[in-house]
């Protein structure tokens, strides 16, 4: 029983994460490249760009579910399962969503990598 | 890809490796923090491993967002994935913790899937470029696109 709330935590924590990372990475885009905005414009220019882009904000909200699901989910199942499994559960949800959300286009060579990373944090669990 | 860029990406890995292990510290030193105790956790802040490992946090925070305003998602995660590897060297070192065959697997696939994304274009969306501010490297990948 506490085994398949385990499971539903990690299945919370990914889907929040996933969710969390699109947002930002969407946020991010629009903002447009940090490092030049910073030049042109100085450290004001960059948060107030970032403040005035709403998914930023979601983006911080599904983060926060993220990190409190995990927090329950280390109380229902053991540290060596919940943050091996949601870590690279979200490597493989990350690349999918990045592929429909964000367009990417995530080639043969980004999904051997996104892959061979979620297999090595599987492994690193045992 | 720039060396600028390059030390953004080594920023992201660094500090939410040093971040975490120095949360991880300073929590042992508070004893099994739960749910049940909110006034231990706030307290938590005050110990200077969680205080440090929080700033530090909130530089990985700060790099990991300008490193995804200039490259996709899909190429940020894989390529700071090192973290994972620097963690467990910190525990061998740091914690002395003992590592098994397995885990030295684990760190082998990481690193082969780091050396596989960055080794790529960093970026693929072409839709969001500015076409008066474009760099060779966004030129080359809409050629590719077209």
């Amino acid at each position: 029983m506490n085994n398949l709330y385990a499971w539903a935590a990690i299945a919370v924590i990914t889907l929040a994460a996933t969710t969390g990372d699109v947002l930002l990475a969407h946020s991010m885009k629009r903002v447009g490249d940090v490092g030049e905005l910073w030049q042109s414009g100085g450290l004001f220019a960059v948060m107030r760009r970032i403040l005035a882009t709403p998914t930023f904000f979601l983006g911080v909200l599904a983060m926060a579910v993220a990190f409190y699901s995990l927090l329950f989910g280390l109380s229902w199942g053991n540290l060596s399962l919940v943050v091996p499994a949601s870590a690279s559960l979200t490597f493989v949800a990350n690349a999918v969503a990045a592929r429909i959300f964000l367009h990417e286009r995530v080639g043969r060579r980004r999904w051997l990598a996104a892959t061979l990373v979620a297999a090595g944090v599987a492994l690193m669990a045992m | 890809m720039t060396l600028r860029k390059y030390l953004v990406l080594a920023g992201v890995t660094l500090f939410s490796t040093l971040g975490d292990s120095l949360l991880a510290r300073g929590m042992k030193d508070l004893g099994g923090a739960s749910l049940h105790n909110i006034p231990g956790l706030l307290l938590a802040i005050l110990n200077p491993y969680v205080t440090i490992g929080i700033v530090l946090l909130l530089a990985f925070f700060a790099s990991y967002m300008s490193a995804l305003s200039w490259a996709d998602l899909t190429y940020v995660l894989p390529a700071t994935s090192l973290s994972y590897v620097m963690v467990a060297i910190i525990a061998r070192i740091g914690f002395h913790e003992e590592i098994p065959s397995t885990r030295w697997l684990g760190i082998a696939l990481i690193a082969a899937g780091v050396g596989f994304v960055a080794t790529g274009p960093s970026t693929t969306d072409v839709r969001h470029e500015d076409p008066l501010r474009s760099t060779p490297e966004s030129n080359d990948l809409r050629l590719n696109h077209e």
